[in-house]
């Protein structure tokens, strides 16, 4: 949960933060005995989860979390980069970690110590609607079959699996390889499946293609010659269409890539696969989630008056679009759009509808299809422009516009559309930005450390084509 | 059990037990910390990184960027907002404020945080000495009559104060080893630190910096000079357990000064070398056995001497060569680029071109002072090594 929830982020669980501090700590016993009573309100409301195992953490433990974006992760030097960014942000009391939940069978929800009762209550109740989404939206559904419902477990494997390579190969050599696998954890297809073969070697047999008139007469001409066109089989390019999923190609086709460095960049690769559908849904499944909190606590008659009123403070802090004292924000509150668009819906197409959505639709097609112009307006959403100088002027309120302003950042994982275009038959790998998808070129003094990063895994030039300022081709390399 | 009875028990979760963000941490700062050292030079030629007494140095650093692919930043960039706003409103504007500026639209940027990186002197001067590959100093060692107590074995008997439990009790584990059975100590086990006296080689050394603070050094040459003289300070106190620093600034005349004082002097007028260097020769005359002491002389001017100085200037430098392991000039000239083709640069190619181990530098710029340091260095070196 979140209360300024523009300012989370980075793909991890669903991890929540507010600006106020509440020191109450006692809730922790006296919360237990509701979450059963809220798991049976939940399911009389038609909500449908994997058990959910509870566990009341440190603070230090759930801020963890919310930096590396599971329980337990691989140790690189970046994270800890995030875990100072972290750190400042409490320490200004920006931002606290309510709790974190992570999906599968059963899902697994960390709740900060530090939690009051209300707070976990509404903690409780939003992890439910979390729950109900991962098992019921599709997208995570495919994800879950494609990387299991332990990806919890796995990931805490990942972990030591990394930390025996450092020990057998050393700090540098691992770092080297979690450098490069690491910077591209983007760039993957989730589209394919998590374990893929590699391509065909051979293009398919010509004479199976072509067994027609035209071919009959050319062999009778000339015999030889035609069994060298139909018959010889032709290696395949490689790859055969340009390859997006950058993490599955370098394991599979680098020339001198060890086995433990192809094992990494396969376990970044899965736990990017799990951290797909939450960075895609995050803005329906933070909605539905607090949509469901709001609801599950009304209806809790259980829970003491005072409870109750704390916990709809908590969550009108949770889902607040503009921080007090200001007239407008300058982001979106994730968690207030979700929010406010679920209501909606649900207002005027009913609970049955909302659920088939809910199962359906990633955040593209739920802002597309149910971001309206009457609830754009109701919200004051509006189109701004900041130049880099620090100018800030509103451009207009254009509902197409919003919507693709919405979604921007969130296509092809939050990343530049990169591809292998070709593997050279000298073992230098080739690879392709899509500049006129992304309507322009990257950053090239990034993508040059990208690629010297990759260099040192791939162990034969890399190259790279985009385009500059002006728009021309242009090629990177680290040879 | 519940998990607050569990924590009462003592039976710490996992993740009590560690912090793997603050591991991470670590080997950010680690790495941040490696590619200072790479750029060492660079950074602390900057004189403002200086600070007298201090044992450490303060370096400014960004964290390091993970990079990933990220499409060209571009001037103007879109985003959606929330509030009560009309289209052509200007919510924010750097020329009348600067800090109203919120997050930009999937911006990645947190903020520039600056890391002020504190590194003990000492760790630099090891660094450098390994990276700039400076030849270690050989202390000359004269005939010395200090005695030093130093330990040397163990005995039976000794004062209570000296008793070496350590050592006393692994002689009650081995007497055990021999009888079965529980034994308390016994006289038998005890033993005592034993001390003797040693003679010590002489360690002391002493370093002359003399600065021309005439009217034509500049507030930059003389931070140049303090600059240098500062490294050089760290390089011999890297090589001797007792350095003492004797300061003498000169226009037409001499005073010795503290340090403090030494590098806030400015005066007027002419520059007469020698007053200075006699200056330093009678400090040396009188607290400065050459038998016990290793001396040094670092002498920074801009090279302007009066030419009716040169024969007296010469005389009293000679002396001082005699004593001194080595006598150094830096010319702090900068903007121009006389290379040492001045009064004080010839005086000094003399009495090297005589045998004594001198050597001349000319600083330009604070990039000039690591070369500088290395130049002397490795000249004193030779020095040391060429007539043994």
């Amino acid at each position: 949960m979140t209360e300024s929830g523009a300012a989370d982020p980075g793909p991890g669980g669903h991890t929540g933060s507010a600006g106020v501090s509440h020191s109450s700590s006692s809730g922790g016993g006296e919360w237990q005995s509701y979450v059963r009573r809220l798991e049976e309100l939940a399911v009389r409301s038609g909500l449908a989860f994997h058990p959910v195992e509870f566990e009341a953490v440190p603070d230090t433990f759930m801020m963890e979390i919310a930096v590396y974006g599971l329980p337990v992760r691989m140790p690189h030097w970046s994270f800890g980069v995030r875990y100072i960014y972290q750190l400042i942000q409490r320490h200004m009391g920006h931002s606290r970690v309510f709790e974190v939940v992570f999906p599968g069978n059963p899902g697994h929800a960390y709740l900060a110590q530090s939690n009051g009762l209300a707070e976990n209550v509404l903690v409780t109740a939003h992890v439910l609607g979390h729950a109900d989404f991962s098992r019921n939206n599709m997208l995570f559904r495919r994800c879950q079959e494609q990387v299991s419902e332990h990806i919890v477990e796995h990931a805490a494997s990942h972990a030591r699996q990394i930390q025996q390579a450092i020990e057998s190969y050393g700090m540098q050599r691992v770092e080297a390889v979690l450098d490069a696998a690491l910077a591209l954890e983007q760039h993957i297809d989730v589209d394919q499946r998590l374990r893929r073969d590699r391509y065909p070697e051979y293009l398919p047999d010509a004479k199976h293609l072509v067994d027609d008139e035209f071919r009959r007469r050319f062999e009778a001409l000339d015999p030889t010659a035609a069994k060298n066109v139909f018959e010889n089989r032709k290696r395949a390019p490689i790859p055969p269409h340009p390859e997006r999923d950058l993490l599955w190609f370098v394991a599979t086709y680098a020339p001198e890539m060890e086995s433990w460095e192809r094992d990494i960049f396969l376990a970044v690769r899965e736990e990017s696969f799990y951290f797909y559908p939450v960075f895609a849904t995050q803005i329906m499944n933070e909605g539905w989630a607090s949509y469901w909190h709001a609801r599950l606590l009304r209806e809790a008659d259980f829970v003491p008056q005072q409870a109750y009123v704390d916990a709809i403070k908590c969550h009108s802090d949770v889902v607040r679009p503009i921080a007090a004292g200001q007239q407008v924000a300058l982001a979106i509150n994730p968690y207030h759009l979700g929010f406010s668009m679920w209501e909606s819906i649900i207002e005027t197409e009913g609970l049955e509808s909302a659920r088939q959505i809910m199962q359906q639709d990633d955040d593209f097609s739920f802002v597309r299809n149910h971001l309206t112009r009457e609830l754009a307006e109701k919200l004051g959403l509006f189109r701004f422009m900041a130049r880099t100088d620090g100018h800030i002027k509103v451009l207009d309120h254009e509902l197409a516009a919003l919507q693709d302003t919405v979604l921007a950042p969130k296509y092809n994982f939050g990343a530049p559309s990169v591809s292998v275009g070709h593997l050279r038959t000298d073992g230098s790998l080739e690879l392709v930005h899509d500049h006129t998808t992304d309507g322009r070129g990257l950053d090239l003094e990034r993508g040059r450390k990208v690629l010297e990063y990759l260099r040192a895994v791939w162990r034969r030039p890399v190259v790279l084509r985009t385009v500059d300022q002006q728009g021309s081709p242009l090629e990177l390399s680290a040879a | 059990m519940s998990e607050s009875e569990k924590s009462a028990l003592g039976l710490a979760k996992w993740y009590d037990l560690f912090s793997r963000g603050a591991r991470d941490w670590l080997r950010h700062d680690e790495k941040v910390r490696e590619s200072v050292r790479e750029h060492l030079p660079q950074i602390i030629a900057g004189g403002d990184v200086i600070n007298e007494n201090a044992r450490t140095v303060r370096v400014p650093v960004r964290m390091l960027e993970h990079y990933h692919f990220r499409l060209r930043r571009t001037a103007e960039s879109q985003g959606v907002g929330q509030g009560a706003a009309k289209p052509g409103d200007v919510l924010a504007d750097p020329s009348a404020d600067q800090g109203s500026r919120d997050k930009g639209p999937g911006g990645q940027d947190q903020g520039e945080i600056q890391l002020l990186l504190e590194i003990k002197i000492d760790d630099i001067v090891d660094w450098l000495w390994e990276e700039m590959q400076l030849p270690n100093l050989k202390a000359r060692v004269g005939p010395s009559q200090e005695t030093d107590w130093i330990r040397e074995g163990w005995d039976r008997r000794g004062a209570r104060s000296r008793l070496d439990r350590r050592r006393s009790f692994k002689e009650l584990v081995k007497r055990r080893g021999q009888h079965a059975g529980p034994a308390g100590f016994t006289d038998e086990d005890l033993r005592f630190r034993q001390l003797a006296r040693r003679r010590q080689p002489a360690i002391h050394a002493v370093v002359f910096f003399l600065l021309d603070v005439s009217g034509s050094m500049s507030d930059r040459d003389r931070k140049l000079a303090k600059t240098f003289f500062f490294w050089v300070v760290q390089g011999l106190r890297r090589e001797y357990r007792s350095l003492e620093t004797v300061f003498v600034a000169h226009t037409t005349e001499a005073w010795e000064f503290t340090e403090p004082e030494f590098f806030q002097v400015t005066g007027t007028g002419g520059t007469v070398a020698s007053t200075g260097l006699n200056k330093v020769r009678e400090i040396m005359d009188e607290r400065h056995n050459p038998g016990r002491h290793n001396i040094y002389l670092f002498y920074a001017s801009d090279g302007d001497n009066s030419v009716g100085d040169h024969a007296e200037a010469h005389t009293a430098l000679v002396d001082i060569a005699q004593k001194a392991c080595y006598s150094g000039y830096v010319e702090v000239a900068s903007g121009l680029s006389r290379q040492l083709a001045t009064e004080t640069g010839r005086l000094f190619a003399e009495i090297a071109s005589q045998g004594h181990a001198a050597g001349s530098y000319v600083i330009n710029d604070f990039d000039d002072v690591w070369g500088a340091v290395r130049h002397f260095f490795t000249a004193e070196q030779k020095a040391i090594e060429g007539p043994t």
